[in-house]
């Protein structure tokens, strides 16, 4: 088995990417037809009223902001719902008793949790261009800053899934924390446009940084430079990934 | 030989339960051991800490001299443990379950044919692509039985694997246990059903309120029990006082008296039935059963 029990961490992303693909209708399309609705509605409303970048329409300025709010919600829902269910129906003895380190269900749960936000991601930026053309300016930032976003994600998700005892906990998370974080970090709008205290406030909002890194992958544009996007969202995934680490070395949750 | 299990000052307290106060056992590699104990005894934290699923506050377990902290990967390679309670996957068939588990000990596809065998010595061929969620109480207790075997541990421990279950499931268990023991297994059981430890089981520990009151073979509990059981038929209704001490159950003719085999002399106790309780019609003697050990020993016996 060596340092690392390759084959069991590899079985265990498999079952987690299972775990989502055999519910896809609800874990990949259900977020994509919400996020097509939300782009129908304010393209009607406000397409013809802001225009946020120069040469950038509104409608292509929104889609990236809701591939990364749709992405990001996803990688959390999907490690955050997994280890819950597990929890609340004791099947989470099938992950304890064998012999997967913290670091090997980390990784097994994060990396599964990018799969399924890459894929709702890759089908509503497809869909995009049904609405508009969608250049990608620089393709390898915008998987940087969606890895690493929907990573942060994923982690936060092992963390809301370690701390919830049952799906009402998880839930709160959700709508306490995720969604008005996920809201108000510019995906409808550009934080330039705020007053300059919500505008100064959204820059401590690391969804902020999510969002305006893969806007620059798109677009060459943005809000705050790339570099500092990416390095906050970096910084973002460490902190959480240590913070996850911890808990499960110490079983806190789990290992009672 | 290194010892299956070796648990040294096990301590687990809750709150301010101490649920295992220094627990300490050792179990050969090769036996077929029964864990015993009333509801609360701690047997299953017990098992939850070998098994990992718990913290123990202090002492030491190995598993076939790993120990389960410090070199947590080969202890879990070399057990597999059958919970209660019945869980499962919802989302999986039996036989993607089972390959599943058998990925997270580090085995890969070279386990199939194994998982295969195992399949079908739980008689579980027809379910194999059934999800699990379709499956009845005792089809899911066959498939955790396959989940704890996927890795072809050493130890095997099944924490009360029949309870709620039918004879005819439990007949399979126990002929599929037996063959695991013979195959040179060692399997550790808890059950609440005494005679099928009493049947199965080489060795014994019996824990109560954290605590192991007896460890020994099978033979030697029960021979630690000098008693015999009476139960006799009169024609009369009454019970002479100079047996009332001996009477343990019984009433209106019908009678169950305990006999200490080294003080009191069934001649004697048959006589005085025969003359003071209007003749036996009826008698049947036995030997202490496990169970009586059991009431004897634990605190079980006090409510």
């Amino acid at each position: 088995m060596g340092t690392m029990n390759w084959v069991g961490l590899q079985t265990l992303f498999a079952k987690e990417v299972r775990r989502f693909m055999k519910v896809a209708g609800q874990t990949i399309t259900s977020p994509v037809i919400t996020a097509l609705l939300y782009l129908v509605v304010f393209q009607q409303v406000l397409a013809d009223r802001v225009q946020v970048y120069e040469g950038v329409s509104y409608v292509a300025f929104l889609i990236p902001g809701l591939i990364m709010m749709s992405a990001t919600q996803n990688a959390f829902a999907n490690s955050a719902s997994s280890l819950t269910q597990s929890k609340i129906n004791g099947n989470l003895v099938f992950i304890l008793l064998p012999p997967l380190s913290p670091l090997e269900i980390f990784l097994a749960f994060t990396g599964a949790a990018i799969i399924r936000a890459g894929l709702v991601a890759l089908v509503l930026y497809a869909t995009g261009w049904f609405f508009t053309p969608l250049p990608l300016a620089q393709p390898v930032l915008v998987l940087a800053a969606l890895v690493l976003s929907a990573g942060c994600l994923a982690v936060m998700g092992i963390i809301a899934g370690i701390m919830a005892d049952k799906f009402e906990h998880m839930a709160a998370f959700q709508n306490y924390l995720i969604m008005p974080l996920s809201f108000l970090s510019g995906v409808f709008y550009s934080v330039q446009d705020l007053p300059p205290f919500w505008a100064a406030a959204s820059h401590f909002n690391p969804f902020f940084y999510m969002i305006d890194g893969l806007r620059h992958g798109f677009f060459g544009q943005s809000d705050a430079p790339a570099v500092l996007s990416l390095s906050v969202v970096g910084a973002f995934f460490v902190l959480l990934s240590a913070v996850a680490l911890t808990l499960l070395q110490r079983g806190t949750r789990l290992r009672g | 030989m290194t010892a299956a299990l070796q648990l040294s000052d096990v301590k687990k307290t809750y709150g301010s339960l101490q649920a295992l106060k220094g627990v300490s056992l050792d179990i050969a590699a090769g036996d077929f051991f029964g864990l015993l104990g009333p509801n609360g005894a701690g047997k299953s934290t017990l098992i939850g800490i070998i098994a990992g699923l718990l913290r123990k506050d202090a002492g030491q377990v190995t598993v076939m001299g790993h120990d389960t902290v410090t070199d947590y990967r080969l202890a879990r390679r070399n057990l597999g443990v059958v919970p209660q309670e019945l869980v499962y996957d919802p989302f999986f068939t039996v036989e993607r379950m089972l390959r599943n588990q058998a990925g997270y000990f580090g085995c890969g596809r070279e386990s199939w044919p194994w998982i295969d065998e195992l399949i079908v010595a739980l008689e579980l061929a027809d379910k194999r692509h059934a999800t699990l969620r379709a499956l009845s109480g005792g089809m899911k207790r066959r498939v955790l039985i396959a989940q704890a075997l996927v890795h072809r541990p050493p130890v095997v421990i099944l924490d009360e694997p029949t309870a709620g279950v039918d004879v005819e499931l439990r007949r399979t268990l126990w002929r599929f246990t037996k063959r695991l023991h013979a195959e040179g297994h060692t399997i550790v059981l808890t059950t609440h059903y005494l005679e099928e430890a009493e049947s199965l089981c080489r060795n014994i520990a019996i824990l109560d309120r954290g605590q192991v009151v007896a460890r020994e073979s099978t033979a030697e509990l029960l021979a630690r029990h000098p008693f015999r059981f009476l139960n006799v038929k009169t024609g009369g209704s009454v019970l002479p006082d100079s047996l009332r001490p001996l009477q343990v159950g019984g009433q209106d003719g019908n009678w169950e008296l305990r006999l200490d085999k080294t003080r009191d002399d069934m001649g004697a106790v048959l006589d005085t039935l025969n003359t003071q309780a209007g003749g036996i019609r009826d008698v049947a003697t036995r030997d202490a059963r496990l169970e009586d050990v059991f009431v004897e020993m634990t605190s079980a016996g006090a409510r």
